[in-house]
């Protein structure tokens, strides 16, 4: 596979697998992180913009 | 003196037409930076051969880099988008610039953590206070002013208005961060690629790399527009066309 003589290999990555798959691993981390932000935020603004909305026309 | 911008530049600041054109543009931008990303990865994991110095740690470049540039570039931007706002007060200006600044802040985190992963086995330590390392911590304290101050005031047009200045104040740090491996001595290496040279490494290493940057600006490029969409959202929330938008939600 590729650069990797086997599967375990390419897992060990040498001597420094935990230094290369922690960085990967907070790399996703990190983008997951920015996506879900982004549905956050927006879900809350419709939440918010609905319940004011509804509460304008009650009021008037 | 005023100066006279064509038509298309009026309508380019308008947030309705902001809304509207990323909508078709997010999808193409999502793809993209999905697509290179994977592929970057995949090959910069597997394909790419180990450095015949660093072994495989070196792999870390892959996230590093990308994540180092696109902090710095998207300081620009904000610090650009802020001065835009504050001459000639164009809304979606300020918009972009607060949008700029968490994303930025996450990117310069990333960039510290993976150097520090990558500096413990390559030199020794998680952190040395070394040229390039302080003026990057420095680049995320900056984001982090920008956002503090953003938020700060009651007024939204006070917070854009600090928060843009402070920002063009900090544009002093990039030129530090980048000379700064060639006017201190330094722990860390140069830069990796440069206009004018060839890269200072074979082609399977090097072309996922540029892969990698393209496709993380293509990231940027989607979480900066969602990011902005729900700002004018927010700002919008008493015109017509805002009002619809959430009576279909």
């Amino acid at each position: 596979m590729g650069h990797f003589a086997s599967f375990a290999d390419f897992l060990q990555m040498g001597k420094h697998g935990l230094y290369v798959w922690l960085s990967y691993g907070i790399g996703l981390f990190v983008i997951l992180y920015n996506i879900l932000s982004v549905y956050w935020d927006r879900r809350q603004f419709f939440k918010q913009a609905k319940r004011r909305l509804k509460r304008e026309s009650k009021s008037i | 003196m005023k100066i006279k911008f064509p038509r298309w530049f009026y309508r380019l600041a308008s947030p309705r037409w902001f809304y509207d054109i990323t909508s078709k543009l997010l999808p193409w931008f999502t793809i993209i930076a999905f697509l290179l990303i994977v592929i970057g990865t995949i090959w910069g994991l597997v394909f790419a051969p180990a450095d015949y110095q660093q072994g495989n740690s070196f792999r870390i470049i892959y996230i590093h880099v990308p994540t180092a540039i696109l902090a710095q570039s998207c300081y620009m931007l904000m610090a650009v988008a802020g001065a835009v706002g504050l001459i000639w007060k164009i809304k979606i200006a300020h918009i972009i610039a607060k949008s700029c600044a968490p994303i930025g802040a996450s990117m310069a985190v990333l960039a510290l953590v993976t150097g520090a992963i990558w500096g413990k086995p390559t030199w020794g330590a998680w952190w040395v206070w070394d040229a390039r390392l302080t003026s990057m911590l420095v680049l995320f304290f900056l984001y982090v002013g920008v956002i503090a101050l953003t938020s700060a005031y009651e007024h939204v047009a006070s917070g854009d208005k600090a928060a843009a200045v402070l920002a063009l104040v900090g544009v002093v740090n990039i030129p530090i961060i980048k000379y700064s491996v060639e006017w201190w001595n330094t722990l860390h290496q140069g830069a990796t690629f440069k206009i004018t040279e060839k890269p200072a490494m074979p082609p399977d290493m090097w072309i996922p790399l540029l892969i990698m940057i393209i496709g993380f600006y293509c990231f940027f490029a989607v979480i900066l527009m969602s990011r902005a969409r729900t700002e004018v959202l927010r700002r919008e929330n008493r015109s017509d066309w805002v009002k619809s938008l959430v009576e279909r939600y």
